[in-house]
């Protein structure tokens, strides 16, 4: 179910049975993107015996907005997870398949995962500073990278802050604990963080559920800023809010992929009845 | 359960919990209460002029001219004194022989007590022992030694059906009609101009070393062989037990081999203290040979054996209660599993871990059945930090079991003993204050 016709969606306000869905106003195409970056071949993932995502097949295509809906539990943060190896963690967790990243295979037997999750940055569900400095936190992925020279990290600081919109409100207490700001803030720190080691591919799992609707509209926005420089991949339970900043969209349930389109077409027009019934509300 | 009976079991159980509370701390207070109070008694005391004396012979401290002086008015009442003795002894001579053994048995024993009282007499040999070199240097005990020179301790067997009492006889109504009894209460009355008391602070016994087993002078042997153990074994058990809880916490996999190292590691905890003693005089001393006999090195490893599961378990839980968010984050910016155990997980785990360890210490600084047989000697000087490799030394711990059983003079020295515990006491209280501090230094520190 590869991602089908990739038509500018004009500005459409539609209704569905009893929920209003919002499309974006402008989606133009972008330049240079649409290739295929990340490319799911019968991959399933295992937790032990369990297999949580079943034999999916997408092209994930590049500089895109792809949003990941689903109920809970239907393996979304999996899937996503899996996509910079961050399911290593889980010891009981293995994938039969094939996930490519650049036409690489990201489980290939002589893969660096380390280097692919400095291609691959991610953002959590929880806001998930370190302890440390809000600078330090920024610096944490560049210095890691072998990158000591103050004034370079402090440009770098820079440049992530403004990215991530975060810049005017905390430029004059970059020593400060990351802890002191607010939730949305520290969410925003987290992308910068993220985008500070310069990744192609953005995971984001939920990163609003905890957010306040004020510190979720900045997110959106930000995430509207980066379409276009980066891939993205989001996951989240708002409806509004994947219609609102995905180009793609994938509807999972029960570990299958069950729809893959433009987001336009996922919400206006669903081909699968599940993912009718999921978008008007009928179960979640 | 309704609104009533939930306030009733409610507040019975804050009372419980409070009463036993209030307990605990009572008990405490009847425990610390006493070694604090005759602890703080080997620093500050009334000391007399043999212990002046003492420390200007032994450790060469005190004002010369200062002491000339007061020694010189000492001399004035110890001249009668001498001259009582010169007195009775002379007069034991005109005596009929049958008379003069009499008095001579009983006589012996009142030189001797004067002799403990306020130093050697003249005419005796010069003592090889400090201890028969000075009076009495503290004056409580000096007023102690005066009841034994004026009274005679007897014991009553008359009642078979009964304890046998102690009761006391006038050494003085002995001697009726000679003599020497006017010397009672002359030494009863100038005792004070003979041993001039004087309210002392001798901070020297926390420094000095002591002087004949522990008769006179301070502990700091015992104080240094303490930190030596301690912090010898912290070296050893520190990074081996961090090391090891990283293990477990990030590398090792669960299976047989790693839930076998845990078990060993849980029963090790609960091992006694007696048999990692005699583990290690076999192991390190006999089988390793890590020195000919007792040594501190000994002593260190056997105590660091002991506290490594400690540490271990302290480490491993302060570094699975750093958030796994943390490991997250970094390991998603394209860090290596060691970088982010070594900038994230550790750094966060450090109050902990650190808490853990002073604790140990603590724990490694207090324990005495380890080091009896791999390090520990009751007498000895101070030793230098070259000879921890081969030498033993004293130890508080050791020593304050020492004191209490086998010194041939322990009732003599029991406010030395006191001091020793109340300096271990500290120490360890300290150990944990430090730790506590710490943790919530370093805590505010992460927290921002
Ligand atoms: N560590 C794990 N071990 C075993 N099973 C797991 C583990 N993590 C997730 N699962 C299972 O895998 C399935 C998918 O989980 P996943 O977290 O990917 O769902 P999700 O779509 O992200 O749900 P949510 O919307 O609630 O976040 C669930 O059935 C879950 O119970
Ligand atoms: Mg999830």
């Amino acid at each position: 179910m590869t991602a089908d016709s990739r038509e500018t969606s004009q500005k459409e306000q539609v209704k569905t049975a009893n929920r209003e869905i919002y499309l974006p106003s402008e989606r133009k195409n972008i330049s240079g993107g649409g290739t295929p970056h990340v490319v799911a071949k019968d991959f399933s993932i295992y937790y032990g015996e369990f297999e949580a995502v079943k034999k999916v097949n997408a092209d994930i295509l590049s500089r895109y907005v792809t949003a990941i809906i689903g109920p809970s539990g239907c393996g979304k943060s999996t899937f996503l997870r899996a996509i910079n190896r961050m399911n290593d963690l889980i010891p009981s967790c293995h994938t039969t398949g094939a996930l490519r990243f650049d036409g690489e295979d990201i489980y290939g037997k002589f893969t660096d995962e380390v280097l692919l999750r400095k291609k691959i940055g991610m953002v959590f569900q929880k806001p998930n500073p370190f302890p440390k400095s809000i600078f330090d936190n920024i610096a944490y992925g560049p210095r890691l990278h072998g990158l000591n020279d103050r004034k370079q990290l402090a440009e770098i600081v820079e440049r992530s802050l403004r990215k991530a919109a975060l810049w005017d409100e905390v430029s004059d207490r970059l020593d400060k604990n990351a802890l002191g700001l607010s939730g949305g803030q520290q969410q925003r720190l987290c992308v910068a963080r993220a985008l500070a080691v310069e990744p192609e591919i953005l995971l984001l799992d939920e990163p609003t559920s905890a957010l306040d609707p004020k510190a979720t509209a900045k997110i959106e926005d930000l995430i509207q800023e980066l379409r276009g420089s980066y891939t993205i991949m989001i996951v989240t339970h708002n409806m509004q809010q994947a219609s609102r900043v995905s180009d793609y969209t994938m509807f999972f349930y029960e570990g299958v992929l069950v729809e893959y389109a433009r987001t336009a077409q996922l919400f206006t027009n669903p081909k699968d009845r599940m993912t009718e019934d999921y978008i008007t509300g009928r179960f979640s | 359960m309704n609104l009533g009976t939930r306030k009733i079991l409610d507040r019975s159980f804050t009372a419980v919990g409070f009463g036993s509370i209030a307990v605990m701390g009572i008990a405490l207070l009847i425990v610390l209460a006493p070694i604090i109070y005759n602890g703080i008694g080997s620093v500050f005391f009334t000391g007399t002029l043999e212990h002046r004396n003492m420390l200007f012979n032994e450790f060469g401290r005190g004002d010369k001219e200062e002491l000339v002086k007061e020694n010189a008015a000492s001399e004035v009442y110890r001249k009668q004194i001498y001259g009582m003795l010169d007195a009775f002894e002379a007069e034991l001579e005109t005596m009929e022989p049958e008379k003069k053994q009499d008095y001579l048995s009983k006589y012996g024993p009142v030189r001797t007590a004067l002799q403990t009282l306020i130093g050697p007499l003249p005419g005796e040999e010069t003592a090889i022992l400090t201890r028969y070199k000075y009076g009495q240097t503290r004056w409580e005990k000096a007023e102690e030694k005066l009841h034994e020179f004026l009274y005679e301790a007897k014991w009553d067997y008359s009642n078979p059906d009964v304890m046998a009492k102690e009761y006391f006889v006038s050494r003085a109504a002995e001697f009726e009609g000679t003599s020497l009894v006017k010397l009672f209460p002359y030494v009863e009355k100038h005792l004070p101009d003979v041993l001039r008391p004087r309210f002392t602070v001798y901070w020297g016994f926390l420094t000095d070393s002591s002087v004949d087993s522990h008769i006179f002078g301070g502990i700091w042997p015992e104080i240094q062989g303490t930190f030596f153990l301690a912090v010898g074994a912290m070296l050893f058990a520190f990074p081996l037990g961090v090391i090891a809880a990283v293990y477990f916490t990030e590398y090792a996999r669960e299976g047989f081999f790693n839930s076998i190292l845990r078990s060993a590691n849980s029963t090790l905890a609960g091992v006694p203290s007696i048999v990692f003693g005699l583990f290690g005089l076999a192991f390190f001393i006999n089988t390793l040979k890590v020195s000919e006999s007792k040594s501190v090195l000994a002593g260190s490893l056997t105590l660091a054996i002991m506290i490594l599961p400690t540490i271990i378990r302290a480490a491993e839980e302060a570094i699975l209660s750093v958030p796994k968010t943390y490991k997250e984050a970094s390991l998603s910016l394209g860090s290596t599993k060691w970088n982010t155990i070594m900038t994230v997980i550790l750094p966060a785990a450090l109050p902990g871990i650190l808490t853990g360890g002073v604790i140990s210490l603590g724990r490694a600084a207090g324990e005495t059945a380890p080091i009896i047989f791999t390090a520990a000697v009751s007498v000895g000087s101070a030793i230098g930090l070259a000879d921890v490799f081969s030498s033993p030394t004293p130890a508080l711990s050791w020593n304050i079991y020492n004191l209490a059983s086998e010194h041939e003079a322990a009732a003599e020295i029991r406010h030395v003993q006191y001091g020793m515990v109340l300096a271990l006491v500290s120490i360890v209280l300290l150990l944990n204050l430090s730790a506590i501090f710490l943790r919530a230094r370093i805590s505010k520190k992460l927290k921002g």
